[in-house]
């Protein structure tokens, strides 16, 4: 989120697509309720399916799983053809005025550069003129034909409304509602928000869906203010702090890079990251990346990394492809690639794609662990379970640990939340048997590995024997030590770069920012983001008081936020050229003539003057990006792509399928569906009553949402002779499954080009263990293809046929 | 509804309210009346309240736990209660419906309590100390590293990643795990490293 | 025990850990099942009402988790039918329930999925207590609370028959009758019903009942000025209001909300029927606590006969047949 949970209160508008945030956030969607209580905000939903976050909407429409890209670019030309835009901000804050190489085009569908073989762009042409100064060249009247402005009108023009309602589904006259209320929040003192999740992320073209929306609320001036921004609502408790410290096979903490083969040395690794600013007197913040990279250095290996071996820079792994992914590494697996895997608090048997080839590829392991509270299917994946889990437990020659951890309860350390807050929790039972906290088993783990590489020495010891581990109890590190390594400390005496006589932070202390990081190894820190968490003053994370000045929902003394306990990121941009606030009710921060100051911690450099330095200090423009250069890897505009199994063709080009730069491997190419075999369009979620596959081990839960179903409209059932509560067969090309059928009003048929399109609802909620009844989940059909950045994979569309199942299969 | 209302069933069942009956009609003079026909005890009087976080989604609401216990003073402390906590600023004491139920979370009849090993072909569990479960785990990691590790690829670059192994992190551990996590397993060279975030 | 809580005036607070003594008790009840002439409090306790903003429902089902949590009951785990119902009916174990009706608006032809949370409405004229023949069984305080006292329930589903809400549920197990208590045992120590605290949206707030008329104005105005023109507040006058109230987008059509009743009323037959209840456990008394005082009261107590007996039978059997719109 670039905004917090509390901060939705402030909206007028509240655009949930690509998400569901009644259900699977309730207590955050509380604010949305706020909003309309007490701003008389409205919310719109966006959805396939009539949700419960639709049921308390002031404006649904329908659309097809996997179209968002086609609404979201008619929405901006709409706006754009309507004048509403917040044009100072789109002219200042904003690369519209950037001009664009001349080679730069978009034809048939694709951008320029496109290699078929490679299944790449070559994206040489995606970029800026750039001047001899080295800046980028600029025409501030939005006029140059080159101009980013006009390229992405010309870009968005074939998405007229009747475009839009060909491709989406969506009837013209509701999309153009919503375009009307959405285009109202282009006021100075009018905001929107956008909530979303997966609906957006689990495509193959997710991340393109959320450039879409970002784009729109730049142009609408929504980005940084309160009660905007972009709001990626994450689904786990923890999954924000595990991106922040880089728990991801090409990450380092706060979103630093593991390099690559191409990066052999230090130096070649750093000339690609010196971050030059693109316009005069930026910020571009990311010009620090070695201070953050050599204070992680620190942290890993202490006084093995030095200046002389270049901070140890051997000892980091190199990437011979971008990311060793979960596809991947199941692919990987099922070509017996894989001899040993660990599964901490994760059960890819349901959570991940195409079951039937993780349950093979599980099946060529030497060695799984399993560390979890619960029973899961993963740890179970060889026990034969009839037509839930059918397959032969003698031929599974895997060895299976099965380790018991603590849960929330019972243990002591922060999560990140949505909103970047990071909250310190105290353990209040004691584990059960026993069960042991995940600390203690990592530890035990590594200890032993390193004795034995003690012991025996064998392939490259050195990053194992040199890591790290001054903990007071090596076989039990606690969450404070561990917290207080991630915010930093100085290992010199830290001075002041304006004043070479003043000491900043002491020899031994912990350091009190990031902005207290240095590249000569003066430093240590885990993850650069966090810094600021855990000072001399204690743990910043515990904090606890409530209070909230003038009722802005932002809390800066409750908990911590990273980075630097700032609320709201790009807040800057809450306040014109002269630095006074687009709104006055919603003043955010403001320049008194000397420096920036207000509700929030100002996410600029409190004394850089608003009329020279731009808010987006992390980007090399000092603007934000309505066109992404090569940054992404299907395009600098989002495209309108089908999903990889669609019931239509892509409009612009018959021969594309999917997103044709993300990665397919052959085998899974092979196993893709059509739509005249499968004619109907899937799409997965969650349900309110149950989180993940966790609480089908809930008595509670399970009692509330008993069993696995599937939801169909009343037409399909019709069509179909299925019967409200009757069971069903739902079968793709990769599997089958038995289900429930609920037969909904809150499904219906979409009509797409002139031909209806029927969605079959797949919640995911169900497996072979726990206390509800056994089931299945999408996964069972789901393809094995991801987005083409993130590698997230296309839950959220694919094909599907149903039928009556009268009798219950027997294996 | 199997209970035969006739007369002699009342007689037969009016028993059990006797006590409460009289004393009632006879206008609450006794303490007894106030036993019978009151309210249950408030159960969670003489608790401990420890402040924690919800563990699922990443709204991260605030929760109380109650225990008859207190484990901040070394003592065995069991989950009693668990509900929303009025001073967190996001939630305001609210929960949803898996949040309000984490009680049932923390005592499912499926939490592990016990390390134990599948071998290979067989169709069972079976029970394991921890020190052998570790000391196994530790010597398949080295053998499979030392097999499979990669000091330096074709061209000569050192690359020092191990491709045979994969880590899967949790969502909802804390960071002082993750980074704990983070440590050992790039210490390793394990590049097929990755967690919750996309699914 | 040190303090003596204060009524609640709202379910947004933590629950105390120390031992408290409850702000009301048996000296506050104003009536009793089975047994005339109670006499009054001599003080009477503020008004309380949970207020169930059906338009702030997101149907999460919060309410049935904690009031599952807060009650230990323990509802089964059924299978799915093809509905959102789970479990599909209040039960002993369930005493709230999510009912989901889809309606498409025949004014604007658009879908609306209403979402009401189903349970006791603790009426301010009980059906259940006045049907009810067990004295003791069934007591109102004087704050609007209605309580069943398990140990003097009988069983026998009169409580059923008389609830104009069909909300009671016998248990097989035990064979008393449950229901939804207000969280009477928080409510004693100052706090609001597990499920008005749970609720994340506050479609379930809780407090006086003029505060909650209050707060209700608020939101239905918020309803009209988005288009609702018949918005309004659910607090039936057919049983002399209730303790729950419903503020309803429709409120001129309570049916299509999973048919609640239009003009709820105590059924003629109960209204009508010679204190059945009134009569039964004190003439046990007689027979069975030889050697107590006998009470003024005593004397005033009469066998049921074979017709009010006949009438109570027909009353249960007319609910429970679903031809007549019994929901069970």
């Amino acid at each position: 989120m670039t905004n917090a949970w509390t901060d939705i209160k402030n909206t007028d508008l509240v655009v949930v697509m690509g998400g569901n945030a009644a259900e699977a956030h309730p207590c955050g969607f509380k604010w949305v309720t706020e909003a309309k209580a007490h701003r008389g905000a409205k919310l719109i939903v966006v959805d396939p399916r009539y949700t419960r976050t639709a049921s308390v909407a002031d404006y649904y429409a329908p659309i097809r799983p996997g179209s968002d890209i086609a609404f979201l670019m008619g929405a901006i030309r709409w706006c754009m053809e309507n004048d509403k835009v917040q044009w100072e901000y789109v002219k200042n804050f904003t690369n519209a005025a950037f001009l664009v190489r001349d080679d730069f085009g978009w034809n048939d569908g694709l951008f320029t550069g496109y290699d078929e073989e490679k299944r790449d762009f070559d994206k040489s042409s995606w970029d800026y003129q750039i001047g001899d100064d080295g800046y980028a060249l600029t025409d501030p009247t939005l006029e140059n034909p080159r101009c980013v402005w006009q390229l992405l009108k010309k870009h968005v023009d074939v998405y007229t409304p009747e475009f839009v309602e060909n491709i989406t589904g969506t009837p013209r006259d509701k999309f153009l509602t919503i375009c009307q209320m959405i285009g109202e929040c282009s006021a100075v003192d009018r905001t929107m928000t956008s909530m979303y999740a997966l609906g957006w992320t689990q495509h193959s073209k997710g991340a393109q869906n959320i450039r879409g929306m970002a784009m729109l609320q730049l142009i609408l001036g929504n980005i940084g203010v309160r009660g905007g921004g972009m709001n990626a609502l994450r689904g786990h408790s923890n999954i924000q702090g595990l991106t922040d410290l880089g728990l991801m096979s090409n990450l380092i903490p706060g979103y630093l890079n593991i390099p690559t083969e191409k990066e052999p040395d230090w130096q070649t690794y750093m000339s690609t990251r010196d971050f030059k600013p693109l316009q005069p007197n930026q910020t571009s913040y990311w010009q620090n990346y070695s201070k953050f990279m050599v204070s992680f250095m620190k942290a890993m290996w202490g006084d093995a990394a030095t200046a002389e071996n270049d901070w140890a820079y051997d000892y980091l792994p190199k990437l011979d492809v971008p990311s060793y992914d979960i596809l991947r590494m199941f692919e990987l697996m099922d070509q017996g690639r894989v001899n040993t895997y660990f599964c901490q608090g994760f059960n890819p048997m349901l959570s991940f794609p195409h079951r039937g080839k993780i349950t093979t590829a599980l099946s060529q392991l030497k060695t799984l662990v399993v560390m979890d509270p619960l029973e899961t299917e993963t740890a179970n994946f060889w026990q034969n379970h009839g037509i839930h889990n059918d397959v032969d437990t003698a031929s599974i020659q895997t060895n299976v640990y099965q380790l018991p951890t603590t849960c929330f309860a019972e243990d002591e350390g922060a999560l990140v939340n949505s909103g970047r807050w990071i909250q310190w929790h105290w353990a209040g039972a004691t584990p059960p048997g026993q069960a042991k906290h995940d600390t203690w088993i990592m530890a035990q783990i590594f200890q032993r590995v390193r004795k034995l590489y003690q012991e025996e020495g064998g392939a490259f010891p050195d990053a194992i024997l040199n890591l790290t581990w001054n903990y007071e109890d090596p076989d039990e590190p606690t969450p404070a030590e561990l917290a207080r390594e991630m915010n930093g400390r100085a290992l010199n005496d830290v001075y002041d770069p304006a004043d070479d006589a003043k000491v900043v932070a002491q020899a031994g202390n912990q350091l009190s920012g990031f902005g207290q990081l240095r590249d000569d190894g003066s430093t240590m820190a885990g993850c650069w983001i966090f810094s600021g968490s855990w000072t001399e003053d204690g743990n910043m994370m515990a904090r606890r008081d409530n209070s909230d000045p003038d009722d802005t929902g932002m809390f800066l003394k409750w908990s911590f936020a990273w980075p630097a306990n700032r609320r709201i990121l790009y807040n800057r941009a809450s306040a014109d050229m002269n630095g006074k606030p687009w709104d006055p009710t919603r003043k955010l921060i403001e320049w008194t003539g000397e420096k920036w100051e207000g509700y929030d911690v100002p996410d600029i450099s409190p004394t850089a003057k608003p009329s020279e330095v731009g808010p987006f200090i992390m980007n090399q423009e000092g603007v934000s990006r309505l066109f992404t250069r090569g940054m992404m890897r299907d395009g600098p505009f989002p495209t309108h792509m089908e999903p990889f199994e669609s019931p239509m063709q892509n409009v612009f080009n018959k021969k594309m399928r999917g997103n044709p730069v993300a990665r397919i491997f052959e085998s899974d190419a092979a196993r893709l569906g059509t739509s005249d075999e499968f004619p109907f369009v899937a799409t997965s979620y969650r349900l309110t009553e149950h989180f993940h596959y966790w609480t089908k081990h809930n008595v509670v839960n399970a009692a509330l949402q008993p069993e696995f179903f599937v939801e169909i409209s009343e037409e399909l059932a019709a069509e179909r002779g299925i019967k409200k509560g009757g069971r069903v067969r739902v079968w793709g090309k990769r599997g089958e499954v038995w289900a429930k059928a609920v037969v909904t009003k809150r499904l219906r048929p979409l009509i797409c080009d002139g031909k209806p399109v029927h969605v079959v609802g797949i919640p995911l909620h169900w497996g072979f263990m726990g206390a509800a009844k056994k089931g299945f989940g999408p996964n069972s059909l789901t393809p094995f293809v991801g987005d083409a950045n993130t590698d997230t994979p296309e839950f959220k569309a694919f094909l599907v046929n149903i039928e009556p199942a009268a009798e219950e299969p027997v294996a | 509804m199997n209970i035969d209302l006739s007369r002699r069933g009342f007689l037969r069942l009016a028993g059990a309210g006797v006590a409460a009956t009289s004393l009632g009609a006879m206008g609450f003079g006794e303490a007894e009346a106030a036993e019978a026909a009151h309210v249950r005890a408030f159960k969670l009087a003489t608790t401990t309240e420890t402040r924690n976080t919800c563990p699922y989604c990443s709204v991260a609401c605030g929760i109380i736990m109650y225990s008859k216990g207190d484990v901040k003073v070394g003592e065995k402390a069991e989950l009693l209660h668990i509900e929303g906590d009025v001073d967190h600023p996001t939630n305001r004491g609210t929960l949803c419906p898996k949040g309000a139920a984490l009680k049932d979370f923390v005592h499912a009849p499926t939490r592990l309590t016990q390390p134990r090993v599948r071998r290979a072909g067989s169709d069972q569990f079976e029970e394991v100390s921890w020190e052998e479960a570790l000391d196994d785990i530790a010597r398949a990691i080295k053998d499979d590293r030392d097999e499979n590790f990669i000091a330096q690829n074709e061209d000569g670059v050192t690359v020092n990643r191990w491709t045979t192994a994969g880590f899967l992190a949790a969502s909802a551990t804390t960071n002082e795990t993750a980074w704990l996590t983070y440590k050992t397993v790039r210490s390793m060279g394990i590049v097929g490293f990755d967690n919750q975030a996309r699914v | 025990m040190k303090d003596t809580a204060t009524g609640p005036t709202t379910a947004v607070s933590n629950p105390p850990v120390q031992p408290m003594k409850a702000y009301f008790d048996t000296s506050d009840i104003v009536r009793i099942s089975a047994t005339k002439d109670v006499p009054q409090p001599t003080r009477q306790l503020e008004k309380l009402a949970k207020l169930i903003d059906v338009s702030k429902c997101i149907g999460c089902k919060a309410c049935q988790s904690a009031c599952i949590e807060w009650n230990d009951t323990k509802p089964e785990i059924e299978e799915n039918v093809g509905v959102y119902e789970n479990p599909h009916d209040l039960t002993p174990n369930m005493f709230t329930l999510m009912r989901f009706s889809e309606w498409e608006n025949p004014e604007t032809d658009d879908l609306e999925w209403l979402i009401r949370k189903d349970g006791c409405m603790h009426c301010e004229d009980p059906g259940c207590l006045k049907a009810c023949p067990a004295p003791g069984a069934i007591v109102q305080y004087s704050n609007g609370i209605v309580d069943f006292i398990h140990d003097n329930c009988i069983g026998c589903g009169y409580c059923v028959t008389g609830c104009p809400f069909n909300i009671p549920r016998i248990s097989q197990v035990d064979h008393k009758s449950y229901k939804c208590t207000l969280c009477s045992d928080r409510v004693a120590v100052g706090q609001g019903p597990a499920c008005a605290k749970a609720c994340p949206t506050q479609a379930i707030v809780f407090g006086t009942k003029e505060d909650m008329k209050a707060h209700a104005e608020t939101r239905i105005e918020d309803l009209k000025s988005r288009g609702y023109d018949n918005a309004g507040l659910y607090d039936p006058a057919g049983v002399g209001g209730t303790h729950v109230m419903y503020v309803l987008h429709h409120a001129d059509k309570p049916g299509i909300y999973n048919n609640l009743p239009e003009n709820p009323r105590i059924s003629p037959l109960v209204e009508g029927w010679k204190g059945v209840t009134k009569t039964a456990g004190l003439a046990v008394v007689g027979l069975a606590a030889l050697g107590a005082t006998l009470h003024g009261l005593f004397s005033r107590g009469n066998r049921p006969d074979d017709h009010d007996d006949q009438a109570a039978e027909t009353l249960v059997v007319e609910r429970r047949d679903p031809e007549n719109g019994g929901h069970i």
